[in-house]
């Protein structure tokens, strides 16, 4: 039915979905690292989250993408000219990811920041008053609290990034909007293998909707709910 | 045996001085009551004995330890040794004017967390233990529910149950009944009078004049940052010396 693309166009889905999760990864570490660099006493610790946040949420996802792949390349080649070393390619994988990740890094800085303020202060309060150390306020109280509060907004963030793997198609990476590029040209049926695509991307966001509405009833028992 | 002893505290707020040179001693047993009216600095000073605030000058003996202190760069004081706070800390358990009970833990997590996580019982002692205390306040039919679920005066009583599990030296109750409806001041006093009847170490920041009368072994007046008339109940309230506690009294008692 798929003339014979099936199995690549599995393979496609499979990087897409490998791109997708990795960036999260890489997005939640940036986006924890900012929110608590943005929330820090020190200006010369906030300055920089602050720049990071501003510059990274104005610039368009697609110009993002390609600037840092070229222009990743550009330092790379500088930096191995100036201490001799062979020339180093910049891995489209591995461009991707941190790409995706260092947009949406932003986003999750802007959404944990909010989640952490939400906390009242009183809570955490409580914890010092009962002799326990920083770091048990931080990981008995303050991060559990926190994130039900940033779950809804992660959970928004996440559905959006997901859609924005697409993007690695333009730095030569075979992701499966690609690879239905290239079998929709080659077979004159551009419109099937589009389609295909969208329902693998319904189904993963789909997919992540389920993970994280249980997510997000896990994480916010103790709260009480207007009455339907 | 003295279980608290606070000399000649000092706070600012920028320019404003809240506590002027604050003192406090509770033998075991006392009950002392510190009244006021806003802005007196009562709850600043209860919050500065276990540090919750940074006095800026003073010194504070906790169950005999003093609490150890250095003069940072900055010129402002800051605990010496944050190890020893934390165990010091733990002598002092405080009851909160907004409870203050952790929002993602049920009833009895709330009441096991401290002491598992701080005092290091083993699960089982502290939920014997949180178990015993839940029962003693009227509350123990509550140990699976959250916090959210429950009155006000509910919450407070878990709250105190949460300090005695602690078993510490001294408790300290910041505006424990400010925060609830009037209906539920009643059951919150009510566990707070069974508890001093105990013979337990309590310093109470209050607005309630009945219950420092009748409870208190020792009332202090704050005023402007200083303890203008400190004494036993009766003298404070049936012969107050100073024009600004007799203004106090004729408006706070109605």
């Amino acid at each position: 039915m798929l003339h014979g693309y099936a199995p690549s166009l599995l393979d496609g889905a499979w990087l897409t979905f490998q791109v997708a999760v990795f960036s999260l990864v890489l997005a939640l570490v940036l986006g924890l690292a900012g929110a608590s660099a943005k929330l820090s006493k020190l200006r010369l610790v906030r300055a920089p989250a602050v720049a990071y946040t501003t510059i990274v949420r104005g610039i368009p996802d697609l110009v993002m993408m390609l600037l840092v792949f070229y222009g990743g390349q550009m330092l790379i080649n500088m930096a191995t000219d100036a201490l001799e070393w062979d020339y180093v390619d910049v891995n489209p994988f591995v461009a991707g990811v941190a790409t995706l990740g260092f947009i949406f890094g932003a986003y999750f800085t802007e959404t944990f920041r909010g989640a952490f303020l939400a906390v009242p202060a009183g809570q955490l309060e409580a914890g010092a008053a009962y002799g326990m150390s920083r770091w048990q306020i931080f990981s008995h109280i303050l991060f559990p609290q926190m994130l039900r509060h940033a779950l809804p907004g992660l959970g928004n963030n996440w559905q959006v990034m997901q859609k924005s793997t697409a993007l690695v198609s333009i730095i030569g990476l075979s992701d499966i909007t690609w690879l239905a590029d290239q079998a929709g040209r080659s077979t004159h049926q551009p419109f099937l293998f589009y389609a295909v695509v969208c329902a693998f991307y319904l189904a993963m966001t789909a997919l992540s909707s389920v993970v994280f509405n249980h997510l997000e009833r896990r994480y916010s028992v103790g709260v009480r709910r207007s009455a339907a | 045996m003295t279980q608290l002893t606070v000399e000649d505290l000092h706070k600012s707020y920028g320019d404003h001085e809240v506590l002027k040179g604050v003192s406090l001693s509770a033998e075991a047993g006392d009950v002392i009551s510190i009244i006021g009216s806003s802005g007196s600095g009562k709850s600043t000073f209860l919050r500065c004995i276990n540090f919750l605030e940074q006095p800026d000058a003073g010194r504070i003996h906790v169950a005999g330890e003093e609490i150890r202190l250095v003069r940072g760069g900055d010129g402002h004081l800051k605990v010496a040794d944050a190890k020893q706070l934390q165990r010091l800390r733990t002598r002092l358990a405080m009851v909160f004017q907004h409870f203050n009970l952790w929002a993602h833990m049920t009833v009895i997590e709330n009441v096991m967390e401290a002491p598992v996580h701080v005092l290091g019982l083993r699960k089982a002692e502290a939920r014997e233990r949180a178990e015993a205390y839940l029962d003693k306040v009227g509350i123990a039919r509550f140990r699976d529910a959250y916090p959210a679920h429950m009155s006000g005066g509910q919450q407070q009583r878990v709250a105190i149950a949460r300090a005695l599990a602690m078993e510490p030296a001294v408790l300290l109750f910041d505006e424990p009944t400010s925060a609830l409806d009037p209906e539920l001041v009643g059951e919150v006093l009510k566990v707070m009078r069974a508890l001093a009847e105990e013979g337990r170490t309590m310093v109470v920041v209050t607005h309630e004049m009945g219950f420092a009368r009748e409870v208190s072994s020792q009332v202090m007046f704050l005023h402007q940052g200083l303890a203008e008339e400190v004494g036993a109940p009766a003298d404070v309230f049936d012969n107050p010396r100073s024009e600004r506690l007799r203004q106090f009294l004729s408006g706070s008692l109605k």
